[in-house]
């Protein structure tokens, strides 16, 4: 096979289409489902569809002045932002903790870790489904176990008892995704540069100081994409909570997903939907590029 | 000395007390389904099934219900290999000659920030329109679209790390650049593939909402079944557990193959395995 020799000036110019050709059909894809449904909702926020009402006309911004208004929806916000702030640093701190155990040399390592990393790789709606059956008050383990402290039988309704349910749902949350940090942070940490520590430690420096000044520098980069990843997750938790109360009691643990699934698909609130999902929608990239403008992503 | 011996026996006993904390509940879910309804409603619960029975599994299997697990295989293989083909080809375009500068790989990343819900409904009206509501194909295109940005941010860091010097080599010998790609990057890039494709695979294996709001009877995934044993007080327990393990066993067993590729997996590429 001898290669046909091509002028120059073709030549760029046919890899420059073969450059966009194998990007084309990825971008065709991503604008099917990134653009048209953005196209759709700012259409029909400013309209007032509803299951039963199909009139198109304007109406201005009667859903945004609805938004602004709804107690529920702005409740929905607050619990998926309890449940951001309470899991994310116990994940966080957790996932640290066990990694600095599992840093070190001890038999049968790489079995434990295998193991441990089992809970991320569970459906999120079958863990939820798996902590309905621990939490259950009469044939669950956890009031079981309870009970043996306690020393009588214990039936606490976990996922009905307002005091319980953000208990249970987080514990369920924890549960599933602290692994998910250490596994991160065990690598990172296995990164950081051991001469540095020897040197720390010769010098006398205290364990909190070492942390600060040398492991914490080091393992930031993996960090910051560990928490954000998690912060984006938990912004649109609904499968745990679905399993375990279907944002019950009443709606106190209603997430904003789960807010924005019972007026889109149980009420057809068609047009109300809409607004709240550009609401969403620029909430989240209004924090997420701010967090980027300030953290170096990889690469 | 000592103290370093006494130190690994601690660490080792905390790391047993940690792996069986965070076993326990998984151990739980497979415990039930092995149990008769008996066992399951006895008072206090008990820890072990008196014998392994596959009275629960016999039922799903009966009733049809264990086809689920073949509508998620059909529809997460599908949607795992067109991302991973289209998804691959953007890549190494992105990768090699900074296709659409750093602009275009913001935006594809940016894509997969958005929560699904925000869209789901949007995209329901446009499946009710085309009529693709409950059928393989809607499922299909919209993981592979939801998949999409992840494979191409992975596999781009993958073929960023190829040396760039074994595909100029083959350019000169005079190879077309599409000959460069299938000859020379793709096997370069085996591991990553690899690994793409089976966190690819495992997001829409494990993925509840898209299914929920867009199947309805004849392609119900097995995420989906699992929640329809919900029910009030009487929840049907055997059901909820064996379908549940049906669904988990199968990454269970995959993913333990694949151990050395899960960091970077999963940090989505923030950590170099």
């Amino acid at each position: 096979m001898t290669p046909v020799p091509v002028p120059r000036q073709g030549r760029r110019h046919r890899d420059r289409v073969f450059r966009l050709a194998l990007v084309a059909p990825s971008i065709v894809v991503l604008l099917l489902v990134g653009v048209f449904p953005l196209v759709y909702l700012i259409v029909v926020s400013f309209q007032n569809l509803t299951m039963s009402d199909t009139d198109t006309s304007f109406q201005g911004l009667l859903n945004y002045r609805l938004v602004l208004t709804d107690a529920r929806l702005w409740q929905s916000l607050l619990h998926t932002l309890i449940f951001i702030a309470v899991a994310l640093p116990t994940e966080l701190v957790l996932g640290l903790a066990m990694a600095q155990l599992f840093i070190e040399r001890i038999p049968g390592r790489a079995v434990f870790i295998a193991l441990l990393v089992l809970p991320v790789l569970v459906s999120p709606i079958v863990a939820g489904a798996t902590w309905a059956l621990m939490f259950d008050n009469r044939f669950g383990p956890i009031n079981q176990i309870l009970g043996w402290f306690a020393g009588e039988p214990v039936s606490l309704l976990w996922t009905i008892k307002p005091s319980l349910v953000y208990a249970a749902i987080l514990i369920a949350e924890v549960w599933q995704w602290t692994p998910f940090m250490f596994l991160l942070l065990l690598a990172a940490l296995s990164a950081v540069d051991k001469s540095q520590l020897e040197a720390a430690a010769i010098d006398g420096a205290s364990w909190w100081r070492t942390f600060r000044q040398i492991v914490l520098p080091a393992i930031w980069p993996v960090m910051a994409v560990a928490i954000l990843i998690r912060a984006l997750d938990l912004f649109r938790l609904f499968d745990i909570v679905w399993a375990l109360t279907k944002g019950g009691p009443g709606t106190m643990t209603e997430t904003i997903s789960m807010f924005t699934y019972v007026k889109g698909f149980q009420q057809f609130e068609t047009s109300y939907v809409a607004a709240v999902s550009l609401l969403i929608i620029v909430l989240l990239s209004t924090v997420v590029l701010w967090t980027l403008k300030r953290v170096e992503l990889s690469r | 000395m000592r103290r370093r011996r006494l130190s690994t026996v601690l660490r080792t006993a905390a790391a047993v007390l940690l792996t069986m904390l965070f076993l326990f509940p998984i151990y739980w879910l497979f415990m039930i389904s092995f149990k008769t309804a008996e066992e399951i409603f006895a008072f206090p619960p008990k820890w072990w099934p008196s014998r392994i029975g596959l009275g629960s599994y016999a039922v799903l299997f009966k009733d049809g219900d264990a086809t689920t697990v073949a509508n998620s295989l059909v529809i997460a293989g599908a949607s795992t290999l067109i991302a991973m083909f289209l998804g691959t080809l953007a890549a190494y375009s992105l990768a090699r000659w900074r296709t659409g500068g750093e602009h275009l790989a913001n935006w594809i990343i940016s894509q997969r920030m958005v929560p699904p819900i925000a869209v789901v409904f949007p995209i329901f009206l446009l499946y009710v329109f085309l009529g693709w509501v409950d059928t393989r194909v809607g499922l299909i295109l919209l993981y592979t679209a939801f998949n999409l940005p992840y494979v191409i941010w992975m596999m781009r860091g993958y073929i960023l790390d190829i040396p760039r010097a074994l595909e100029e080599a083959a350019l000169v010998d005079g190879l077309t650049p599409w000959q460069v790609l299938w000859q020379v990057v793709l096997p370069m890039s085996r591991a990553g593939l690899f690994a793409t494709a089976i966190f690819t695979f495992v997001f829409a294996w494990n993925e509840f909402i898209f299914a929920l709001v867009l199947t309805r009877t004849e392609v119900t995934t097995y995420t989906v079944q699992v929640t329809h044993y919900f029910g009030g007080q009487s929840n049907f327990w055997a059901k909820i557990s064996a379908m549940s393990v049906l669904g988990t066993l199968p990454i269970f067993i995959v993913v333990g193959f694949l151990q050395k590729y899960l960091v970077r997996g999963i940090s989505m590429g923030a950590v170099k395995g």
